[in-house]
């Protein structure tokens, strides 16, 4: 049957299952816009592309489905492009569309062109541009199977106009064929047998989990195998909630921000068991001296991530939850509980601990917000102390409710990617906890939020400052604070400029009712909470120290 | 340690600027790369020379398995293999040293392929080796312009680098 390319895109895109769309349009993209507005694919016209593709990322982190972001071409291309980068990061799968001057413009500077499959070719997992209609089809089934197999990622889709325009006939594109792609899942049983045996004769073992875990959905694997043999389990920032934060052998969040007892662990374990982590520098700080007495095993879905950062003696190379499945059944159990003993010792001696005063502390904050949602809520987070917070204070017990940008480090991300949570989680509460320098990056969204009635909630640890920032510079500037104080808006006026809610704690007593307030309401609301103003996260690695050596 | 790599990729457009730019910002060195369609059309061999340690080597082969574009990686350094590469060199030939040329262009079985009033350019191809000795032989008549292809290499013998088409990469 012939369809003009937008139709067959549209389609397709259907075929995938997708329901909905992060986008905003412009001239190119408008053949395939006039296509939406008959679609049952719900778009939403968020008021940034940026917030186009953090909404689609947010998305697909909560449900475990592909995110989906269409742009324009030009401005509305390279407006995505944070929030691509910021999905290759974390190996989030995502498919974005661009809309592209016409194949006949091609090259000539033409008006808003930019070649956004060369600007995107070192932060997506793939990239195309399609050339002729009736490759639409074989090409978003191409793209869709790239970012959601193996290790996920962004997939760029780039749509000229006439293409989008033209007409074709709608072949469906059959089994996804390319030779130059494996996405190798079984692991290789000689590999799970010497991990095995390593885990059986380890006297300290760890495992260090991360974001593959909550991707792999293989956190209940996780959980057996700890449970199996005793053994305690850190996570990284992407791995929180991968295991209970509140089980007896959680050592919560390691590396930079970590717990103490979880970096003390790691220094002294004997075997390292990675899990879907990357060793990023976050973590493991002076590289020499990470895990230094440790047999380092490492299970990945990428063969690339094996010995990139750390010498590795035991890889396994494969999904990670068929790789967990296949160690576990093979499994003795045996109990390593000294070093269960030592571990919980640690835990007792070196608690997170802040000091209380009559102000608001940040860690209260979260604290009381965990407290208000049982710990059941969607959380997800901007970029700086107020993350760290997050990730220390609010008890994660379930993947995919802590959504934060971890490899980037991306100021902005938290209150899109709460809209696109909340899109995908519309019965939850979702809660973006943000900084005031964050929050400013995308506030934009507020009037997305509005508009489609999606009642998230903003936390704003107020410190006027860009307080992470003005921790190091605090601590290894001298005090010397260049440009980190901020001079902020009232931020409730201006939540009720754009239709929200907006709630102002002025005392340490109003943060539990604020934060009910804010719960019972069923719209998007901002609560202000003016925090002390110069609070430090602690512990912290200083860098280029190993991680045992905290201050704090 | 240099290593040579038989890289074999879709003949797609933009798999060039792919793979030099994976090695451009993983700060891997290329030092040379060559690359043109092979007995299939679809399929195009990049031969690529790059510097580094055992590790280097793993995490460039590791890099380049991920592209999607490229189907089939063989390190061939320690195989046997046929290697060649061909330069243009056109250098200083004053009618008194034109015979002086033309002998070393002799020694090495080089060709003239131009001749000017006061220069001859000549084509020469040989392993990286030979290459090597030719310009060298030649650069005390002044060199004025010179051109490298960068080497291409194939395995000897009946061992076979290159497409299988059973439709899977292989694993490392
Ligand atoms: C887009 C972007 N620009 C700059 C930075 C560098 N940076 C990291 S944390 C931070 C300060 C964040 O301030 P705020 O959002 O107020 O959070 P706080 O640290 O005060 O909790 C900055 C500027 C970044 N991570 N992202």
């Amino acid at each position: 049957m012939q369809k003009t390319g937008a139709q067959i895109l549209v389609d397709s895109l259907l075929a995938e299952g997708v329901d909905t769309i992060f986008g905003y349009p412009g001239g190119v993209v408008l053949p395939i816009y006039d296509v939406l507005y008959d679609s049952e694919i719900r778009h939403i016209l968020t008021r940034h592309e940026q917030g186009a593709a953090h909404a689609a990322d947010g998305y697909a982190r909560a449900s475990g489905k592909p995110g989906v972001c269409l742009a324009t071409s030009g401005p509305g291309a390279t407006n995505l492009v944070t929030g691509i980068a910021n999905a290759y990061m974390d190996s989030v799968p995502m498919v974005a569309i661009t809309g592209q001057v016409a194949t006949s413009l091609l090259g000539r500077d033409s008006f808003q062109e930019a070649d956004i499959t060369g600007i995107t070719l070192p932060i997506t997992k793939h990239n195309f541009l399609v050339k002729d209609p009736k490759d639409i089809a074989r090409t978003v089934r191409e793209a869709f199977y790239i970012a959601t197999s193996g290790r996920p990622g962004p997939v760029l889709i780039d749509m000229p106009k006439d293409v989008s325009s033209g007409v074709a006939e709608h072949i469906e594109p059959g089994p996804v064929q390319l030779p130059g792609y494996v996405a190798k899942k079984e692991p290789d049983p000689e590999q799970v047998a010497r991990a095995v045996r390593a885990i059986e004769e380890a006297e300290r073992p760890v495992i260090y989990a991360g974001g593959g875990v909550v991707s792999g959905g293989a956190h209940g694997e996780l959980l057996e195998l700890s449970e199996m043999l005793l053994i305690p389990v850190a996570t990284t920032l992407m791995g929180l909630g991968g295991f209970p934060g509140n089980h007896p052998l959680s050592v919560g969040m390691l590396g930079m921000h970590g717990s103490k007892y979880a970096n003390y662990a790691v220094n002294e374990c004997d075997l390292l068991i990675g899990v879907g982590v990357r060793f990023d520098d976050r973590v493991t700080s002076k590289l020499e001296e990470f895990a230094p007495g440790a047999t380092i095993m490492h299970i990945d879905i990428d063969p690339a991530e094996i010995g990139k950062n750390v010498d590795v003696d035991i890889p396994v190379v494969g999904d990670v939850r068929l790789a967990l499945r296949q160690i576990i059944k093979r499994l003795k159990p045996r109990l390593a509980s000294r070093w269960r003993d030592k571990i919980a010792i640690w835990k007792k001696e070196h608690p997170f601990g802040f000091e209380e005063n009559g102000r608001i502390k940040p860690q209260q904050v979260i604290q009381e917000i965990c407290n208000v949602t049982k710990g059941n809520a969607r959380i997800t987070t901007e970029v700086g102390q107020h993350q760290m917070w997050a990730a220390q204070y609010y008890t994660f017990t379930r993947p995919r409710t802590f959504i934060s940008s971890g490899g980037l480090g991306t100021m902005g991300f938290g209150f899109p990617a709460a809209i696109g949570v909340q899109v995908a989680c519309p019965d939850e509460t979702v809660i973006d906890i943000a900084g005031d320098g964050s929050i400013q990056m995308n506030i934009q969204e507020l009037a997305t939020a509005v508009h489609y009635k999606l009642p998230v909630k903003i936390a704003i640890m107020n410190n006027g400052f860009l307080g992470m920032v003005r921790q190091w510079q605090e601590l290894f500037y001298n005090r010397r604070y260049s440009y980190t104080e901020l001079e902020n808006p009232d931020f409730v006026k201006l939540a009720e400029a754009y239709g929200a809610v907006g709630i102002r704690v002025s005392k340490k007593s109003e943060v539990r009712p604020a934060l009910e307030e804010a719960m019972a309401v069923e719209k998007p609301v901002v609560i202000d909470f003016p925090i002390e103003r110069e609070e430090n996260v602690y512990p912290m690695v200083p860098p280029g120290e190993p991680i045992h050596k905290m201050l704090g | 340690m240099r290593h040579t790599l038989a890289v074999l990729v879709e003949n797609n457009p933009g798999v060039l600027a792919r793979v030099a730019g994976l090695f451009s910002r993983r700060g891997f060195n290329i030092d040379s790369l060559a690359v043109g369609r092979t007995e299939n059309p679809d399929v195009s061999r990049m031969t690529i020379v790059v510097d580094g340690d055992d590790r280097v080597l793993e995490q460039v082969t590791k890099q380049l398995h991920k592209l999607v574009d490229v189907i089939k990686i063989n390190d061939i350094t320690v195989d046997e293999y046929v290697d060649r590469e061909l330069v243009l060199i056109k250098v200083n030939a004053d009618p008194a040293q034109r015979g002086e040329v033309m002998q070393i262009a002799d020694v090495f079985r080089a060709r003239i392929v131009d001749l000017g009033r006061r220069t001859l350019t000549l084509e020469c191809t040989g392993n990286e080796g030979k290459i090597n000795a030719f310009e060298e032989s030649l650069r005390p008549y002044g060199i004025k312009e010179l051109v490298r292809t960068g080497k291409i290499a194939m395995v000897r013998g009946s061992k076979y680098t290159g497409y299988h088409d059973n439709g899977t990469k292989e694993e490392n």
